[in-house]
């Protein structure tokens, strides 16, 4: 399958391409460029998920392939960075998952950013984008992974920073590069520790044997009681965290919403915010036999982000707003399935059921984001209180946004449903506190949905500055397809093909489970339907019943205003202002001393250079006779 | 008389061969024959085939009985004058056509620049100090002849003159130790050469002889001449006078001092030192105020003479290899810096900093050349240049140096600073006014296009620096 490079060359080319030319080329033709390199990398990924799927099941066992593995730097004889694909199940789902969201959205922005400054500029950084999330995904070593996560957060900042002439996109974009960077120092060390003590950055050697050799290389060495694996795991995680916006290093991705909606649908609900669960599942032998208590702190932080973001999203009325907390909420369940997962058979439930959900969630999210960027498109604002009763006007993106609150709320037969049946019954045959705040937040779910949707749909109209419309045709197929995906991807048979142990898991709807997980949400729907349909008093008394504790949540809880504390008024008041002093004052005036004085010595020197040959050959002479007698002198 | 030291010898043979050829078609075209428009392509194609006969055909041995030395390594290193023989010609057509005197006399230019190079050879596979000073003579007195080419321009007059002038006399110098050290050791040739002790005949004979070389690798206090020669030369011969001149005697220098005096190596090592240090800050600080580029890359290539001693210093293979690599990449810097020059200066007859300004609005293309050149010569990664300097560092550092690094470390800053002078006026600086466009020849283009390429290829190409330092293997 050596095709599979043709999927990271050709949006690379088209990436060089665009940039390149960006100046000569027009809108519509750039556009279709990109697109079109898109189409054929997602053509190639389903060729390539459909070879993997029918030939590489050897004995029952899902095999991991590299079609190209070369050495590219070495270090020592064991310890080498190399560059290749990796395919496996789940390297598989990604491309596919990757692959096409990035192509509808590449569709879709053709409608949704026509006639935009910098149309090429997107479409380049759009090419470049997918190509290292690509390149991500079929990693083969950790540090090729780290690479292309790097060059990820590079291409997300330019596309959240994208109206750079707007401040609070580019304050955004600055903050999601530096929350994210700060993050990837964890990963970066945890890399660094996990190969300084096994000597390899590769995964197959470091998840074989059920990670023996992670577990052996790094027995008996611990650091402040802390185990080495446990510290090397934990910051690996760390940078996982940061990527998929885990609390408390979710802060960027509500204000990443400022970047182009089609982005928010790529980057920052489908593919770029489910790195960290990637990582984790990547990884996964080696938490779950090396280090099962940072498999078990994944748990409770993706438990607890889950339930937070969910009470967030309940009290936001910016619809991006909404849809980004819901991200973090629903990304939350993808890391608590992974942490309450066992490895064999039917133990693995949670890390199939994980990989599930993004599969799934990816399509929903995606159509959802897309659907309010549809929304905006027509109302040219972000803002609830000027939506509302777009049905009649919008009947495509009504239903299909309709579609994916169904698939969110896991109402069957739509595609959230499944994945989170399996979810909620890892959780409950794991944990059951687990398990009941992920009920709760399933609950929370469907309500905060459903209030959205309500509140765009139905309720009371709006003034508006004009008749909202519907969409053109390129923004509404792609809504299509994308509904289409969010009803029948739960069909798969997902067990059977990705799988903890990589054997094929024969999965069944836990039906006391499901009915329960059905009824919460349903309940919540009807809670929304009952406040928002039409106008009521109630959801506004409820807050002012609330008081405190509903400004609290539509504040975020703070969480912002404690980081700006943190960094601005301690890290920055009274450590670095401290520093750049010194700096100024000792440090630059050292330097400032040193080149002054070189600049002096250049002008009193300068005589020496006078012009006159008699002078030079003095010079000379001396300059031997000088040396002969030193040297003379210095023998004895 | 055996005739097969002349097969040994082939590489300078070829060179005759090629000398006599244009200096018969010099003397028998007459003025208006079309013969004289071709002398660029027919010196530049026969000196191609020249060299590419020298790669793939090296000779090894000694021929007159020891006089004259060739090995792999001596092969290289013609191989890296020659390539600087090669870029002048390339760079200096437009030059040569510029006026109608010099036309009339353009395949002198050939002519005269083989012979000099004849005499580099000759530096390089000298085994007897006699020969390397019939060498250096005979590479010095066309190299006069050849800064005076513009002879009805002041200043080129002026170059030649002094060169002459200073050249004889660090000459007679060197010559002068050279007699000491004939009467202390009793040979001339390198292999029996064998002083032990340093009395007061050998140092002083030593330090004599070293005067001459380091006059041609203008080590300071031997460098005086550099900036007024540098200065009123042709821009094409200061781009050679800045490359091969340098680099024959460097290579002469190391074969010298490893071969014939390597028992002193304690004796020597301590002079050195400080020449190094002299040599590096001096020529530092003084590029740091020049006003004229050709200056201005007088001073820098004196302080380059200092980095590439550090490779001497340290003695070792790795030493070597470094020095030869260093070379090879400076050449290709110095060559791209110098086509631009020369290119700049047949547009606008100027060499002040003044035309540099807003280069990178008229010309972008040779403003990145030059870019990537003074980036190189600073030593800026990826390019060859960092990495060159990296080797020589890395091999004085291995000899204990750390001293000596660290200089050379500080003054690499001071360099940075003078090196982005070059950029800000090409990038930050607005032009002058009626600024116009800058093109280079298609010969120079070609020049320009193989340095551009080779500066960025040789750093990544780790295969060069691995072929030379097999070869290099064994020098003492």
């Amino acid at each position: 399958m050596e095709y599979s490079l043709a999927i990271l060359v050709l949006p690379l080319c088209a990436f060089l391409f665009l940039g390149l030319f960006s100046k000569v080329l027009s809108h519509k033709i750039s556009g279709i460029i990109g697109t079109c390199s898109l189409a054929v990398v997602a053509v190639l990924s389903y060729v390539v998920a459909f070879t993997y799927f029918t030939t590489c099941n050897v004995d029952g066992v899902w095999q991991t392939v590299m079609p190209i593995n070369f050495e590219w730097l070495s270090f020592t004889q064991n310890l080498h960075i190399d560059l290749g694909i990796l395919l496996d199940p789940i390297s598989v789902m990604m491309l596919v998952v990757i692959s096409t969201v990035s192509l509808m959205v590449h569709i879709y922005s053709m409608g949704y950013m026509k006639g935009e400054k910098g149309f090429q500029r997107y479409y380049a950084i759009l090419s470049l984008f997918t190509f290292s999330m690509l390149g991500l995904v079929i990693a083969t070593n950790i540090f090729q992974m780290y690479i292309f996560w790097e060059l990820v957060g590079v291409s997300s900042y330019l596309l959240i920073g994208f109206y750079y002439t707007k401040p609070s996109a580019v304050a955004a974009s600055k903050k999601a590069f530096i929350v994210t960077r700060f993050a990837d120092l964890g990963f970066l060390m945890g890399i660094l520790i996990l190969s300084y003590f096994t000597g390899t950055f590769d995964f197959g050697v470091l998840t074989e044997n059920n990670g023996f050799n992670v577990i052996s290389s790094m027995q008996g060495i611990s650091f402040m009681g802390i185990s080495a694996a446990t510290w090397a795991m934990t910051l690996i995680f760390i940078g996982g965290a940061g990527k998929s916006a885990m609390f408390p290093l979710h802060i960027w991705l509500p204000d990443a919403m400022e970047g182009p909606t089609p982005v928010s649908a790529l980057i920052h609900a489908a593919t770029m915010v489910v790195a960290g669960v990637y990582l984790v599942a990547r990884l996964f032998p080696v938490y779950c036999f090396a280090t099962p208590e940072v498999l078990t702190l994944i748990a409770y932080v993706g438990a607890f982000t889950a339930l937070f973001a969910a009470v967030i999203a309940i009290t936001q009325t910016d619809i991006k707003r909404v849809l980004a907390f819901s991200t973090i909420s629903q990304i939350a369940y993808m890391m608590v399935a992974l942490g309450v997962s066992g490895y064999n058979g039917h133990d693995g439930l949670g890390y199939m059921s994980s990989m599930f959900h993004l599969f799934t969630h990816a399509f929903f999210k995606a159509l959802l984001f897309l659907g309010a960027g549809s929304v905006i498109h027509a109302v040219h604002s972000n803002e609830m209180k000027n939506m509302g009763g777009l049905k009649k006007y919008m009947p495509i993106t009504h239903i299909t946004f309709l579609i994916a609150c169904l698939a969110i709320a896991g109402i069957p037969p739509f595609s959230g449903f499944f994945s989170k049946d399996e979810i909620l019954a890892a959780a409950f045959m794991h944990d059951k506190i687990i398990f009941v705040t992920l009920w709760v937040v399933a609950g929370l779910t469907a309500f905060y949905m459903f209030r959205l949707y309500y509140n765009i749909f139905w309720g009371e109209e709006s003034v508006h500055e004009h008749v909202p419309h519907e969409s053109p045709k390129i923004m509404t197929y792609p809504l299509l397809f994308l509904a289409l995906l969010s009803i029948v991807a739960g069909l798969i048979p997902f067990g059977e093909l990705v799988s903890a142990d990589k054997i094929p898991l024969h999965t069944h709807i836990e039906w006391g489970v499901a009915t329960a997980g059905v009824l919460v949400a349903l309940t919540g729907i009807f809670v929304a339907r009952t406040f928002y349909r039409k106008k009521s008093e109630m959801p506004a008394r409820i807050a002012i019943s609330l008081g405190r504790l509903y400004r609290a949540t539509a504040k975020k809880f703070y969480i912002d205003e404690v980081w700006y504390f943190v960094t601005r008024k301690i890290i920055f008041r009274h450590v670095s202002t401290p520093i750049a002093k010194f700096d100024k004052k000792y440090i630059d005036g050292t330097m400032d001393a040193i080149g002054n004085t070189t600049v002096k010595t250049s002008e009193i020197t300068k005589n020496l250079q006078s012009g006159r040959v008699q002078w030079y050959a003095w010079v000379f002479i001396t300059g031997v006779l000088i040396i002969t007698v030193v040297f003379l002198l210095s023998r004895g | 008389m055996d005739f097969g030291n002349f097969l040994i010898m082939r590489q300078e043979v070829g060179l005759m061969l090629i000398f006599l050829i244009m200096l018969v078609l010099d003397i028998f075209a007459s003025e208006k024959s079309c013969i004289r428009k071709y002398f660029q392509p027919v010196a530049c194609i026969l000196f191609l085939v020249h060299t590419v006969f020298g790669f793939l055909f090296p000779s090894e041995g000694t021929a007159f009985g020891g006089l004259y030395v060739t090995s792999s390594l001596t092969t290289w290193m013609k191989h890296i004058l020659d390539l600087g023989v090669l870029f002048m010609f390339l760079q200096s057509g437009s030059w040569l056509h510029s006026t109608d005197a010099l036309k009339r006399r353009a395949g002198e230019f050939y002519v005269i620049s083989l012979a000099t190079l004849l005499g580099m050879y000759i530096m390089v596979s000298a085994g007897n100090l006699m020969m390397l000073y019939i060498g250096i003579e005979t590479a010095s007195l066309p190299m006069a002849i050849l800064a005076a080419y513009n002879k009805y321009q002041h200043k080129s007059a002026e170059a030649g003159a002094k060169y002459i002038m200073l050249t004889s006399f660090s000459s007679g110098i060197m010559l002068f130790g050279i007699s000491f050290l004939y009467a202390a050791a009793g040979t001339l040739y390198y292999g029996d050469i064998n002083l032990t002790d340093g009395n007061f005949f050998t140092i002083t004979g030593l330090v004599f002889f070293l005067s001459g070389l380091g006059f041609k690798i203008s080590l300071v206090p031997f460098h005086l001449w550099t900036a007024d020669v540098y200065e009123g030369a042709p821009t094409s011969i200061t781009a050679f006078l800045s490359v091969a001149s340098k680099a024959a005697a460097c290579f002469a220098l190391i074969f010298a001092l490893y071969q014939a005096f390597g028992s002193l190596v304690t004796a020597w090592k301590p002079v050195l030192w400080w020449l190094i240090v002299i040599t590096i800050t001096l020529g530092n600080i003084f590029a740091l105020r020049q006003k004229d580029i050709k200056r201005f890359f007088a001073f820098s290539s004196i302080s380059q003479a200092g980095y590439i001693m550090l490779g001497v210093i340290s003695g070792t293979s790795q030493g070597m290899t470094a020095v030869v690599y260093y070379l090879l990449v400076y050449l290709f810097a110095n060559m791209a810096a110098f086509g631009i020059i020369s290119a700049v200066e047949n547009k606008t007859g100027r060499t002040d900093f003044g035309v540099y300004n807003g280069l990178g609005k008229t010309s972008p293309v040779l403003a990145f050349v030059m870019m990537l050149a003074v980036f190189s010569l600073a030593g800026i990664p990826p390019l060859g240049g960092f990495f060159s300097k990296f080797f020589l560092f890395a091999a004085a550092a291995q000899q204990g140096e750390y001293l000596l690094v660290f200089i050379a470390l500080l003054n690499t800053v001071i360099s940075l600073y003078y090196y982005l002078l070059v950029v800000r006026a090409m990038y930050i600086r607005p032009a002058e006014e009626n600024a116009e466009k800058v093109n280079a020849d298609t010969y120079n283009k070609i020049s320009l296009l193989v340095c551009t390429v080779a500066l960025i290829a040789v750093g990544i190409a780790s295969f060069i620096y691995t072929n030379i330092d097999a070869l290099s293997f064994g020098i003492r």
